[in-house]
């Protein structure tokens, strides 16, 4: 394959990273630019948890005493922005970012400078999203997905700031994804067909295409927004000939695209963890890489079962529930070939398994309540229910979260050039499943009994449910400032890493030292007789 | 590699052409939505005016109620003169509906129109009706505006029962109002 490989030979002049602050504002290198991303991913982390913190102080027992209503709404709101834009997204551009030119046996991303403004323009669209809780009338109050006339007509002043904001955030990823397909397609090192490369790889490719197909279908709905807000259009006005519903399929085009863009780089990371622990070859590497790309075909004919409720057509709702029920096929397949991995294999628990092995399990109970969702008559009784934060949560925490948990144990040898400690890593992991699965289990069960989501108050024979899961939301946050603690153990020291700490393990970002080097793969590795 | 010479700006081109291009897809979407819900008659919309005539069937009757409401913020009057009328397929029928201004200022108003169940809109025409401009009302001015519609012929045979709902959304700051020195009483 194909590679543009510079051939001045830059090893004779290495140089290490600049010094001071401006090392961090001005640089270019990948592994820098990862940094920066994963660190900002984990503040947006701790502070949309704050968010939630608070919605839970608030459901711990029924009536209202912590906080007024307007303000609850600007939480859930926040916490689901925030996590989506901030927390999620941001930490597997920054894994790929460390981990891609790694894999592939590349010097860097193709586009270093473009890498540093898509980088730098996040903290300013957070900056901007999260000044608006500080201003008269308040910030963002019409929850995550924003539906018109809620987020135009009724909307606060700072709509704008939002809007604003979301813009920021859409041209940072587009980028970001602009670079890694580049990256990805020209930069692999010399025998690094498309079908050697690590799975994590792959996903990030497919997430890419992803993100550059809706990213723009999200900015154009936000600027119509401004457009109905501030210039008198009527797309989402009915007064004017527009519509309210035609707010929800440009949003869902973009939004069920949007929650695969959340789980496959996590799909991809996993696939490497499982193997390294079982000591055994991932299974089915070929079909994975078909199982991720039929996702993401089917990610775009699905959107409308967000909508199940809106009145659309009986024919339209069959279509999207047949579709969205299809996708636990290629799905099935991803579970049933990490089994298969494992099965027989030597394995051992360290704490990127631990995170993985639970990614597996509880990754599944969210499928299989995204399936009881998919049925379009019960999604009737689902619809704005606690079964659906449930279903969501379980496959963003223990899905996306706990991927990047497992990806940021499994690389910490390599970015820090020390081992963690195993005992506090795996104190981490029990205390994050115990408390994950406190929190949302229960919501399983209060909302198939009705309760309804966004709403700051419940009904009494709700209670007890919910105390429990707000114990346990109190447990999962309280452990992130914990993990927090076990990383920063890890980067002032610990015991030095090997250049492979894994013995299992496979992949080119082992056979660089640990810590990697600022610069590496400068000459690109001959991987014609590797495996993927 | 003489065929790869720089490959990376052209990649990046292309990746931006199609970043602008689904930047304009998401555009696009309001026009095709608008297409599809006349074409299917998704969400209950229903078309313009109908210039055609049919034949009358007389031996089927549908029920057709109205219901008249006021969007959020619209303080007017406004009502069916009857809240519902048995008509035949095919048949030209009409219904009244009243709209007062009970402001000291004159406001303009739009109605949207709605059918249910949304499979029925295609088969539910409409030869006039106000929906299809705007009211100016002076302070206290009342007016009755017509609306005449067709169900028609091929109208599916599960459907016995159908609701014209208007909304009625208060465009005053879209489209102010010609303010006359006198105001007009009754319509």
């Amino acid at each position: 394959m194909s590679a543009v490989i510079d051939d001045h030979g830059h090893e004779g002049h290495a140089n290490g990273p600049a010094k001071g602050l401006m090392r961090w504002v001005l640089t270019t290198n990948h592994k820098d630019i990862g940094t920066l991303y994963l660190w900002f991913s984990f503040c947006m982390f701790l502070l949309g948890g704050s968010f939630a913190m608070v919605i839970r102080a608030e459901l711990f027992q029924p009536g209202l005493q912590i906080v007024e209503p307007a303000f609850f709404n600007q939480m859930t709101t926040m916490h689901g922005l925030v996590m989506v834009f901030g927390a999620v997204m941001p930490a597997f551009v920054g894994l790929a970012n460390w981990m891609i030119p790694l894999m592939i046996g590349a010097p860097d991303m193709a586009l270093p400078r473009m890498n540093n403004f898509s980088f730098w323009l996040l903290p300013a669209a957070f900056l901007l999203l999260v000044s608006t809780l500080f201003t008269p009338g308040g910030g963002p109050n019409f929850g995550w997905t924003f539906y018109a006339p809620l987020s135009t007509t009724y909307a606060p002043e700072s709509v704008t700031y939002f809007i604003f904001a979301i813009h920021l955030m859409g041209i940072s990823s587009i980028m970001g994804a602009i670079n890694v397909v580049a990256t990805i397609l020209n930069l692999r090192a010399p025998g690094m067909t498309l079908m050697k490369m690590p799975l994590f790889v792959w996903t990030w490719l497919i997430t890419a295409f992803l993100l550059i197909a809706v990213m723009p279908v999200l900015a154009g709905c936000v600027t119509m927004m401004l457009m109905d807000i501030h210039f008198h259009t009527s797309f989402f006005s009915a007064a004017g000939g527009g519509d309210p519903v035609l707010f929800q399929h440009v949003f869902w085009f973009f939004g069920h695209p949007e929650v695969y863009i959340m789980i496959l780089p996590a799909f991809g990371a996993v696939s490497s963890i499982i193997p390294a622990f079982s000591r055994k070859p991932l299974f089915g590497y070929t079909s994975m890489v078909y199982a991720t790309a039929s996702i993401a075909f089917l990610s775009f004919i699905v959107w409308a079962h967000h909508m199940f409720v809106v009145g659309i057509p009986l024919v339209g709702e069959l279509f999207f529930m047949y579709a969205t029920m299809l996708i636990a096929v290629p799905t099935g397949v991803k579970v049933f070939n990490w089994v298969s991995t494992m099965w027989q294999g030597e394995l051992t628990f360290e704490t990127p398994m631990l995170f993985a092995v639970a990614f597996v399990i509880l990754f599944t109970i969210g499928g299989f309540s995204g399936l009881m969702l998919a049925i379009a008559p019960a999604d009737f009784q689902y619809q704005d229910t606690y079964f659906v934060v449930a279903h969501f949560h379980y496959v963003l925490v223990p899905g996306a979260i706990f991927g990047i948990f497992a990806s940021a144990y499994y690389w910490l040898p390599k970015w820090t050039g020390h081992m963690y400690d195993e005992t506090l890593g795996k104190l981490h992991f029990w205390l994050s499943f115990i408390g994950m699965n406190m929190a949302f289990f229960p919501m399983h069960f209060v909302g198939l009994a009705g309760m309804p989501r966004r709403v700051p108050d419940y009904n009494l024979q709700f209670a007890d449910f919910n105390m429990v899961s707000s114990i346990g939301a109190f447990t999962f946050g309280a452990t992130q400032i914990f993990f927090l603690f076990i990383v920063i153990k890890t980067i002032r020291g610990g015991p030095p890493a090997p250049a492979k700490p894994w013995d299992g393990a496979e992949g080119l970002e082992w056979t660089v030292p640990s810590p990697a080097p600022y610069h590496t793969f400068v000459t690109p590795p001959d991987v014609s007789d590797r495996e993927h | 590699m003489t065929d790869t010479e720089r490959p990376t700006p052209r990649l990046v081109t292309r990746l931006l052409i199609l970043v602008v291009a689904m930047f304009a897809f998401g555009f696009a979407l309001v026009p095709i939505y608008d297409v599809m819900c006349k074409a299917l008659g998704i969400n209950g919309k229903t078309g313009g005016q109908y210039t055609q005539t049919q034949q009358v069937d007389d031996s089927r009757q549908v029920r057709v109620q109205f219901l008249a409401t006021n969007n959020a913020d619209m303080t007017w009057g406004f009502y069916p003169e009857a809240q519902e009328i048995v008509v035949h397929p095919g048949a030209v029928s009409e219904m009244l509906f009243v709209a007062q201004n009970p402001t000291s200022k004159a406001m303009t108003a739009q109605a949207i129109p709605s059918i249910s169940p949304s499979t029925a809109a295609v088969y539910f025409h409409k030869t006039e009706c106000f929906c299809f401009t705007q009211q100016m009302l002076q302070p206290g001015e009342r007016i009755e505006m017509p609306v005449r519609f067709i169900v028609d012929r091929d109208l599916p045979k599960d459907v016995k029962h159908l609701t014209l709902a208007y909304t009625l959304f208060d465009i005053t700051a879209r489209m102010p109002p010609v303010v006359r020195p006198v105001a007009a009483n009754g319509g």
